[in-house]
């Protein structure tokens, strides 16, 4: 509870932070529209009291001026309100949606910073979720129920306070009557939250069901199990149905519900009236005026408006309830811890000056250098060459569960490392450790000589390329994919990445080639030409260090026999780490590291490795698979 | 569209027309009761008896309860209606779905059919519900409360034939602009939210490149423009409650004007106190209800895209059926013939598959497919169960062309373990009993012996009643297609095809599966379809597939004497040549 308290207030903080004059204005605004719109009932009353006292005449003219003043003076009033209805609603619409903007912004931001782990930890529908539903929910809250509550409240209270002014005693019945109806709404307002619930559980297995069974659809359709599937499907749609036709039931019928038990209440008001008329017993009221026609009258166009305001509020409850939810959880993602960095030393590019020293430079060089600063504010230059060990390193992804241990492994410049081990040996791991998305938790990881947390994250990536197994493209044209590696690059160099990839063959065969538009990460493309684009998206980046994850996997052999003169050239000059599945791939690595259990146990060339015969020999041989 | 979404109505028929007729019988209660109202507060002013007041009030809550019991009846029967069509609409999509055939099915994707199920089905739900209520409250509601308004005050209540047209065209205007604007930002809005989508899915990709500052930068620039967009057609949209109440207060300020002019002149004659509020009353239900009619409106078009995306999936006639008569309904034998086979997957594919091929293989024969990718090997063995239809041409299956068959002797005579392999959440022994729901856990053992997956699953703690997960991922990719093999395995098939269905799994245990197809499935017709050399290696004939043809046709050592591809993928799996188990 003290928890939606909060989030109501820093939602409320929020809203006012953005917006310090438009929030007070429309606040204002709703409070003047909903007193103004609680006003008529006391025209009409003294209306009323007027017609009372001239009907029997017949005489207009006497009365006249006064009743048309009252009705001027409601007309004015009117045209104020529908100016500030008019203001309100203007600027709740600029507020939403401004609001909206800034915290998926916001969201989004954060999101950028947070850690690696974050995104392996969390499903990435739930992350998205934060982005649809929260979102949706929080625009509900904002855009209608909070000034629908605003007003609604405001209004019951000034009808409220205009009621006892006239009559105690009726507005005991009307309270007592809106306390029933407060219950109903209670009553079946439950039962449909609960199975609208209920409703979402069985939608949610529905939609499994249905995801599984239409990706494997063709299985069914290979052993004829349509039928048997179909008998399944239907099991589930019935509860579905049953469970939604349930909580519709209860939502259909909450409102004509509410609105006759108002007639009602507006029956037995008249009858009391009535009674309260002609029984003589002495008013009761604020204002202290007596009990009349004139009174009873707007009293009971009162106590319509006064359920109606309640049905309302009590139709708004579960969107507050949903919205207070939705703006918790986007407040939880907006207060993740982001990524950390205490690194100093950053990758410029340098030149080198006759003497061997090393001079910073602006543009690019293609020579790097670590730029650290000294604590007596000097500047040294370290030179890039891509020597990087791994001294002792333990490491988790837990605290309690030990991935690596105790691996010690050198790559000296142009090197290239291999790595072979079954599923869960640690291989990727090892490589998610050097670019520093996790941190380790003994050891030292030195990259040419410096200690990786001392460099700022953001230059040790860069010094970094990555190719990963699952390739990920973004929607745009094939050019800007392949430029995603390197935004400077022209035209001209991001051909030369793909040719050198072997992607530029196919690039050249699709409609538009490189203007032809990849959608859905790249869908309309084999997962080898997406290998392929993802290699010269990593070439054009021409990092000094390169890390290949099993990225060349869905190229088939004889492919990947052409693309291998561009892949070494890639390669060539660089420390490469390489993880691959098909041995082929590794072959040729100066160094094979073979991973079993986290642990090192085979390490040297391929020659070497298959003359000791061990473990490495076997999965060569065929004796082992490695997944 | 609207006749094909109404068949699924079904036995929901008597609940979609009740609810109409309860919702007009509540709608004539909601406007009688405003009517006796403006009696009681008539007889109260005159100062009659109190039992009058009572009969009146008595009435009154008599009008009330109906109007509940009606109100409640229509709401219990809108339910039923909407959500029993949107039951049968999942029903018949899902049934539709299953009769497809490969090519059918490769039209859509799988979350576009998981939409279409489920989002598109509730938003149609969602617009029915509004339409046999709402599309008849509303109408109804208006004529009613203006007859009655009419009946009870004569003239005056052409006050509203001034605010009803006010209202009514103001309400169209704003719909009529906003829903273009809103259909053209809920398609920005979608991509954004893939973007987004996108961008979480490749967190590795940006932080690798050191991108967040670029994402952040894209994300800001498409965020504002979304956000642009939404605020003018919001903006719009707020008019709507300032012109309602502009309405409202316009009406309320005529009728006190011009209602207490007449009181007064008529000596209350023609209409008294009372029915003046029950004009106020009227007034407000006529402007709900054309309030509410706008809603609907904009419902139903809201809901206009889902209902055609169903329809389509209604629509989509499944474009391979057993023959109507005389289907063959016996597989002779194992043999397969191609006869001048062209295939295209679309019409509009201006490549062909498969050109050309013509291929005959003897029942019993092991046949090695190789080829690279692209090359079109399983467009290949998916004519064989007639996944697809040929284009030109025919295929033969025990001498009889496969369009010939009962679809189901067929495919349950010819196995395909396909290159998409997929487990099905559940227990080994289900998944395994796909082949045959009446097999014995003798025969299951029997067949996972064969394709050599006996062994591990022995390992599991609960054997052959180790739960699956969804998409098979508590077991390693070797494993499931072991398991996929031996479901394919217990069908007895005629012909095995295998489409690179041993990929993952070690040439040893590869080696083991094709030795005891050979002892034990000799009359049985393999087919595999492979990467591997040392997989197809043994096959009596090796068939090399490139751009759609067969290039070359021999055994091993054949082709290594004459095939240049073959040598060259050879030597590629091979390098050094010094290695071979």
């Amino acid at each position: 509870m003290t928890n939606r308290k909060g989030t109501l207030g820093r939602l409320l903080r929020t809203l006012f932070h953005f917006y310090p004059v438009l929030m007070p204005l429309t606040i204002v605004c709703i409070l003047f529209s909903s007193v103004v719109s609680a006003l008529p009932s006391t025209f009409m009353e003294r209306i009323i009291r007027l017609i009372e006292q001239s009907y029997p005449s017949g005489d207009w003219g006497a009365v006249s001026s006064q009743i048309l003043t009252l009705v001027a003076i409601m007309g004015t009033l009117y045209l104020i309100s529908l100016i500030s209805v008019f203001i309100w609603t203007r600027l709740m619409a600029i507020i939403t949606q401004g609001l909206l903007k800034k915290l998926r912004c916001q969201m989004f931001d954060g999101m950028q910073d947070l850690p690696i782990r974050y995104f392996d930890t969390h499903n990435h529908g739930d992350i998205m979720s934060y982005y649809t539903n929260d979102i949706d929910t929080l625009r509900q809250l904002v855009s209608n129920s909070m000034p629908q509550l605003l007003s609604s409240g405001v209004l019951v209270l000034s009808v409220l306070f205009i009621m006892l002014s006239y009559s105690v005693w009726l507005t005991l019945v009307v309270v007592l009557g809106v306390c029933c109806m407060l219950m109903v709404t209670r009553k079946v307002g439950g039962g449909s939250a609960k199975y609208f619930r209920r409703q979402q559980q069985s939608l949610g297995k529905t939609e499994g069901f249905v995801e599984e069974l239409m990706n494997g659809q063709k299985v069914v359709k290979v052993f004829c199990h349509e039928e048997a599937t179909k008998h399944d499907f239907d099991r589930l749609n019935e509860a579905l149905f049953s469970d939604s036709r349930t909580a519709n039931t209860y939502a259909n019928t909450l409102m004509p519900i509410l609105n006759n038990m108002g007639n009602v209440l507006y029956a037995v008001v008249a009858m009391v009236g009535g009674l309260l008329l002609l029984s003589g017993v002495p008013n009761l009221s604020l204002s202290g005026s007596v009990l009349s026609i004139s009174i009873v009258v707007p009293f009971l166009n009162m106590t319509k408006q006064f359920c109606g305001n309640i049905g309302q509020v009590s139709q708004q409850v579960n969107s507050v309830v949903m919205g207070m939810a939705g703006a918790q959880r986007i407040f939880e993602l907006m207060d993740q811890e982001p990524e950390s960095d205490e690194g100093t030393i950053t990758l410029v590019n340098v030149q080198e000056q006759q003497d061997g020293s090393l001079v910073e430079c602006g543009h690019r060089t293609n020579v790097w250098a670590w730029r650290r600063p000294n604590p007596d504010g000097t500047v040294d230059y370290i030179r890039l060459a891509g020597d990087v060990r791994f001294e002792h390193v333990d490491f988790g992804y837990n605290p309690d569960k030990v991935v690596l241990h105790d691996v010690s492994l050198y790559a000296e410049p142009g090197q290239k490392v291999a790595f072979v081990g079954a599923t869960g040996a640690g291989k990727t791991t090892v490589t998610n450790l050097i670019n520093r998305f996790y941190d380790i938790q003994k050891g030292r990881i030195l990259y040419d000589g410096l200690d990786v947390t001392q460099i700022k994250k953001a230059d040790l990536r860069r010094s970094l390329g990555v190719v990963l197994q699952d390739t990920n493209l973004f929607t745009g044209t094939v050019m800007e994919n392949i430029r995603y590696g390197n935004l400077d690059a022209c035209d001209e160099e991001c051909i030369a990445a793909a040719e050198l990839a072997g992607a530029h063959d196919f690039i050249t065969r699709l409609p538009d080639g490189y203007n032809t538009m990849l959608t859905s990460n790249g869908a309309n493309l084999s997962q080898g030409q997406r290998q392929l684009l993802a290699i010269a998206r990593a070439a054009v980046a021409d990092p000094p260090v390169m890390i290949m994850d099993e990225a060349t996997s869905s190229i088939d052999t004889r492919t990947e026999a052409i693309v291998q003169q561009g892949m070494d050239a890639l390669m060539c000059n660089r420390t490469v780490f390489v993880i691959a599945h098909r041995l082929s791939t590794v072959k040729n690595s100066d160094s094979i590291m073979v991973l079993e259990h986290g642990r090192i146990i085979e390490r040297g060339s391929h020659d070497k490795l298959i003359a000791d015969k061990g473990k490495y020999y076997q999965l060569y041989t065929g004796a082992f698979e490695l997944e | 569209m609207v006749k094909t979404l109404a068949k699924s109505i079904r036995e929901y028929k008597r609940a979609s027309v009740l609810t109409p007729v309860f919702v007009s019988l509540e709608v004539v209660m909601e406007c009688v009761i405003p009517f006796i109202i403006a009696r009681l507060v008539g007889q109260i002013q005159a100062g009659c008896e109190l039992s009058v007041i009572v009969r009146y009030g008595g009435l009154l809550i008599l009008m009330a309860g109906l109007a509940l019991i009606f109100g409640w009846a229509a709401g219990t029967t809108c339910a039923s209606a909407s959500t029993g069509l949107a039951k049968n609409l999942r029903k018949d999509m899902f049934y539709a779905i299953q009769d497809y055939s490969f090519s059918n099915i490769d039209k859509f994707s799988t979350s576009s059919l998981v939409t279409r199920l489920t989002t598109d089905v509730t938003n149609v739900q969602m617009a029915y519900m509004m339409i046999i209520r709402g599309a008849i409250r509303c109408p109804l509601m208006l004529v009613f409360a203006f007859a009655m308004s009419f009946y009870m005050a004569g003239t005056m209540s052409f006050i509203f034939l001034f605010t009803i047209p006010v209202l009514g065209i103001g309400l169209a205007l704003i719909v009529s602009r906003v829903m273009p604007l809103f259909r053209k930002v809920f398609k920005k809005y979608d991509r954004i939210n893939e973007s987004i989508q996108e961008n979480v899915q490749a967190m590795r990709v940006v932080k690798s490149y050191v991108r967040e500052d670029y994402e952040k930068q894209k994300f800001e620039a498409a965020a504002a423009d979304v956000c642009a967009d939404f605020t003018r057609a919001e903006k719009i949209l707020a008019l709507n409650s300032p012109l309602m109440q502009f309405c409202i207060y316009a009406a309320s300020t005529l009728i006190m004007g011009v209602g207490s002019y007449v009181i007064i002149t008529t000596r209350g004659t023609a209409i008294q106190v009372g029915q003046l509020s029950a004009l106020l009353t009227y007034s407000m239900q006529i402007l709900m209800s054309l309030m509410m009619l706008s809603m609907v409106f904009v419902m139903i078009t809201l809901s206009f895209e889902s209902a055609h995306r169903i329809v389509e999936v209604l629509n989509e006639k499944s474009s391979i059926t057993s023959p109507e008569q005389g289907a063959v309904t016996e597989v002779k034998d194992g043999s397969i013939d191609f006869d001048g086979v062209n295939f295209r997957y679309s019409e509009h594919a201006d490549r062909m598959a498969l050109a050309n091929v013509d291929l005959h293989i003897r029942s019993g024969e092991t046949i090695g497919i190789l080829g690279g990718t692209g090359s079109s090997k399983s467009s290949l063995i998916q004519l064989i169960p007639r996944l697809y239809d040929v284009t030109e041409g025919a295929v033969r299956v025990g001498g009889v062309d496969v369009r010939d068959y009962d679809l189901e002797t067929l495919r349950n005579q010819v196995a395909v373990v396909l290159q998409k392999n997929v487990l099905f959440s559940g227990t080994i022994k289900e998944n395994l009993r796909w082949g045959n729901p009446n097999a014995t856990d003798e025969e299951l053992v029997e067949a996972c012996k064969l394709a050599q997956a006996d062994d591990f699953i022995r390992l599991f703690p609960d054997q052959y009643d180790t739960y699956i997960e969804q998409g098979g991922t508590n077991v390693s990719g070797g494993q499931k297609q072991r398991l996929c093999i031996a479901r394919a395995l217990l069908k007895k098939p005629k012909i095995l095809i295998l489409d690179d269905s041993t990929s993952a799994v070690d040439t040893k245990t590869d080696a083991l599966i094709r030795k005891s197809f050979r002892e034990f499935l000799p009359e049985t017709t393999k087919i595999i379809v492979a990467q591997r050399v040392s997989s197809v290696e043994d096959a009596d004939r090796i068939l090399i597939m490139e751009g759609g043809q067969i290039v070359a046709v021999g055994n091993h050592q054949q082709l290594l004497e004459h095939c240049e591809i073959y040598q060259e993928v050879y030597h590629s799996q091979n390098k050094g040549g010094e290695q071979d188990d």
